[in-house]
């Protein structure tokens, strides 16, 4: 146990790692499931059922990566799990019911009386809003540092609206990939209108989280870390502008690049993701509290670590084997 | 209200609600498992279409499951922070262990496992259901090792106020949890036989005399009238573990106030905590001294026993104990009634379930969610028979509370119990309808021209002049 040098040290920064992890998957995978849902109304009716039979086999799992995130903070971090959720009570409420929403008409759209298959519609889509703002409110007030000021809140529900735009456009990207005819044509057109949510959401981000932490500030504007740091504004300068470029010739004959989308919106969420995480480390609560000082007892972290290791390939493996019987473009879902 | 009875409402309200969807998941996997076997042993249709019918029942209860689950794990964080910094260091292994082991195994094969019927061979859809059934009862397990470990806590040491564990395994085989994991796992049992038993019999009532309702009525009330003199014996089993772990909690069960022989076996009463005395008893003398030592002189323990000098009361709220026992007792006792009755008819008259009388039908529709009240009913008998503590001896409810505004807490639970009270509706409708669009729309109208299904038909007939 002692093989890495101090287990109070290197446990912690482990199992932030995970956690950060599981929460980026999270954010790819039900980002787009989520991001279908708020693009729903904008469908016709028979495009709607495709739309939902695309994300059919895997919400359920997409959603587990985000049990999984906050069960991690919940065992590796107990004291941290405590001050954040207090400290966010409304908005978890609100994304909770959003998440019930959703994926209760995704169920009950299917089986209800057909007449009651628009309110189930509308709940779905009003479920997925739900979500994807109450998500982005909360990002936007870890960023101000978890405290409810009117300015705070103001910049929250400015994050809450470009994640949930960014949301949109992962979703769009996933149907790019998923769709053929009309509604990938469709699907080409919302992404081009989503993506700056995308980009002015990370620069929102970009901009707030050193303005509002000197310590923050100092850890990029210094040399030489900021050099290092250069490919990341870069690399997702370069992948904007691919989008931009790509996006104005989809879709393409036999259904070339219909994958590119997707594939550099995950690259950008994960290189967003990546900047944020090396603003906030050492601390999980901002400025206030370090993964070091809220961890759980060494020997227990030790238990779920093996578990972990052991069974995360598993997980990851079974899940490429769901994505890979399910690939192809959506087809309408029937359970025989 | 203040924060910490609000609280305990909303965290009572939110699992009650997940509980309902979970008894049934974990039971009817292994069914639908059984009846995908069933057909390839046999070929027969009926057992096929039987598993298309229930699959769709599962699909809707696995995803009012899991979102209702998801609401579950941030309970902690929201309301109760001083559980996971208290014990944490327990609770968050096990809970680690269950989303590892069980969610995610569950999640990803069921989409294989609903969707993939036509995309996968069908070994692999097979062991898809299995891997599925097997999820949630894996997730069974280990919920109910914490569970059981917070009634029953071992294997650990407290070292500055904070819990450490000390023995995994006797952490995990915990003194209550064999107990606690074989009487859940039996209730799951009981509440998908009478859901399936009841849907087949409103489908039966309705007109649907196919072959797949005659296999699905017979299997409900068979699979009830086995498991139910079990669970029976479990719980008496059950009850005896309490009695040496947590007697105040059986105390409160039995409405007995002071610790003596001869207790009598409460039939009804009306117990009084300020008084600290029953009214109106109807009793069988000697009965609670029988059920619980074995014997009619038998010494049981008397909730004054836990009483301190200080007037502070370390025993659980008597009424509500005393009263949701009875109910799932109750309830337990109409199942063992109704199941056997039914079983009886099927063998005198030798018809199957072409013997059942009308009524008998009526009344196994009106028992299809019988599980449900009985389910609850126990959990709250024991959930609320622990209070005063979160976690026996070790942590009491009110230390664990967050500090968040009473008038919040008011607006999350009000919103949470308009979104279950509506779901839990429209659920039960929708499984209903479901049942009447087969009936109405299914395959009955082919069966009917089959020389099987017109034979039975005049059986039919037969048997209702019979009754
Ligand atoms: C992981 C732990 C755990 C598990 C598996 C359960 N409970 Fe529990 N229960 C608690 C952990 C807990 C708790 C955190 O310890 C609570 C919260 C407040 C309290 O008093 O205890 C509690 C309280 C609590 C209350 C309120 C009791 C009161 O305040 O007087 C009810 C009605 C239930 N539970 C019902 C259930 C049901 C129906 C369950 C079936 C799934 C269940 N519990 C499983
Ligand atoms: C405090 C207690 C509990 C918590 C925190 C909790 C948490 C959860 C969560 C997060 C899920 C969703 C997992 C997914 O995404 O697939 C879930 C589902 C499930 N839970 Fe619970 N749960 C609790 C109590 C229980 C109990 C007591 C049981 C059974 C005895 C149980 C059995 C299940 C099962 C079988 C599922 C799978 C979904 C389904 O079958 O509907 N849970 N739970
Ligand atoms: C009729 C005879 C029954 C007896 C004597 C009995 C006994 C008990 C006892 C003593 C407890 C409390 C355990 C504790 O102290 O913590 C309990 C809990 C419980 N009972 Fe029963 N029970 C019976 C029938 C049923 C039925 C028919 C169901 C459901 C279909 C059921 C479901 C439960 C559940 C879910 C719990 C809570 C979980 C647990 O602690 O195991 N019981 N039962």
């Amino acid at each position: 146990m002692d093989l890495f040098g101090d287990p109070g040290t290197w446990l912690p920064f482990a199992f932030a790692f995970l956690m950060g992890l599981s929460i980026l998957i999270y954010v790819v995978l039900d980002g787009f499931d989520l991001g279908v849902g708020v693009l729903l109304p904008l469908a016709t009716a028979d495009e709607k059922d495709r739309m939902v039979a695309s994300i059919g086999p895997f919400w359920d799992a997409n959603e587990t990566w985000l049990v999984l995130a906050i069960g991690l903070l919940l065992v590796a971090f107990p004291l941290a799990h405590g001050v954040i959720l207090t400290a966010l009570y409304l908005p978890v409420a609100v994304l909770l019911i959003g998440l019930v929403l959703r994926g209760v008409s995704f169920e009950f759209r299917a089986k209800a009386p057909a007449a009651h298959k628009r309110s189930w519609n509308w709940a779905f889509f009003a479920g997925s809003m739900m979500a994807s703002l109450s998500q982005g409110f909360m990002l936007g007030m870890y960023v101000m540092g978890l405290s409810w000021t009117v300015w705070n809140v103001l910049f929250a529900l400015i994050t809450a609206v470009f994640l949930t735009v960014g949301y949109s456009f992962i979703g769009a990207a996933w149907l790019i990939l998923k769709a053929e005819g009309d509604l990938q044509r469709k699907a080409v057109d919302w992404a081009k209108g989503g993506i700056w949510g995308l980009i002015l959401g990370m620069a929102a981000v970009s901009l707030a989280s050193p303005l509002v932490s000197d310590r923050i500030f100092d850890k990029w504007f210094s040399l030489p870390a900021f050099l290092y740091l250069s490919p990341l504004p870069i690399l997702s300068a370069a992948l904007v502008g691919f989008l931009w470029w790509k996006l104005r010739r989809l879709p393409m004959a036999k259904d070339g690049f219909a994958w590119s989308p997707f594939a550099a919106a995950t690259a950008l969420f994960a290189l967003a993701f990546a900047g944020m995480a090396y603003s906030f480390y050492p601390y999980v609560v901002p400025d206030k509290l370090t993964i070091y000082e809220a961890a759980s007892a060494p020997e227990s972290l030790f238990i779920i670590l093996i578990g972990t290791l052991f069974v995360l390939p598993a997980i990851l493996g079974y899940t490429a084997l769901a994505y890979y019987i399910f690939r192809g473009k959506a087809r309408d879902l029937t359970y025989d | 209200m203040e924060t910490l009875l609000l609280s305990r409402i909303q965290f009572g309200a939110n699992i009650s609600f997940h509980i309902l969807f979970p008894t049934i998941t974990i039971a009817l996997g292994w069914v639908l498992l059984f009846f995908k076997l069933r057909f390839a042993w046999t070929q027969d249709e009926r057992w096929m279409d039987a598993y298309f019918f229930w699959v769709k029942i599962f699909a809707l209860t696995f995803a009012m499951g899991v979102v209702s689950g998801i609401t579950m794990s941030f309970q902690f964080g929201t309301n109760w922070p001083g559980f996971m910094e208290t014990v944490g260091n327990i609770a968050g292994p096990l809970l680690a262990y269950e989303i590892l082991t069980a969610f995610f195994l569950e999640a990803v094969f069921l989409g294989i496992m609903l969707f993939g019927f036509r995309r996968v061979p069908g070994w692999m859809h097979t062991l898809a259901t299995f891997l599925v059934a097997f999820g949630t009862t894996m997730s069974a397990f280990w919920i109910l090792v914490l569970n059981s470990w917070m009634h029953t806590p071992a294997g650990f040491e407290m070292i500055d106020g904070v819990v450490h564990a000390t023995d995994w395994l006797a952490i995990v085989f915990n003194p209550s949890m064999p107990y606690r994991l074989v009487h859940m796992l039996l209730a799951s049992g009981l509440t998908v036989a009478f859901l399936i038993a009841g849907v087949s019999a409103y489908r039966w009532l309705r007109g649907d005399w196919t072959s797949d309702v005659r296999a699905t009525l017979s299997f409900g009330i068979i699979v009830a009238a086995v498991l139910i003199p079990v669970q029976i014996f479990a719980g008496d089993l059950h009850g005896l573990n309490t009695l040496k772990h947590q007697p105040q909690k059986v105390a409160a069960m039995e409405g007995n106030w002071e610790t003596g022989p001869n207790v009598p076996l409460l039939l009804f009463a009306i117990p009084d905590q300020q008084a600290r005395e029953n009214h109106m008893e109807i009793a069988i003398p000697g009965g609670a001294s029988l059920i619980l030592t074995h014997s009619w002189d038998g010494v049981v323990p008397g909730l004054n026993d836990f009483v301190m000098e200080d007037g502070t009361i370390l025993h659980p709220n008597v009424p509500a104990v005393f009263w949701s026992f009875r109910v799932m007792v109750g309830v337990g006792l109409v199942m063992l009634a109704l199941s056997w009755g039914a079983v009886a008819f099927m063998m005198r008259r030798r018809m199957g379930v072409w013997s059942l009388p009308n009524p008998m039908l009526y009344a196994l529709v009106a028992m299809t969610f019988s599980g449900w009240v009985a389910t609850l009913a126990g959990w709250y008998t024991t959930e609320m028979g622990r209070q005063p503590w979160l976690v026996q001896d070790v942590l009491t409810t009110s230390a664990a509370v967050a500090d968040v505004p009473a008038p919040m807490v008011m607006t999350t639970l009000l919103a949470y119990l308009a979104v279950y009270v509506v779901l839990t509706l429209i659920y039960v409708g929708v499984i209903f309808y479901l049942a009447h669009r087969k009936t109405v729309t299914g395959d009955i109208g082919e069966e009917a021209r089959s020389p099987e299904a017109t034979a039975d038909a005049a059986a039919a007939t037969f048997a209702r002049s019979g009754a």
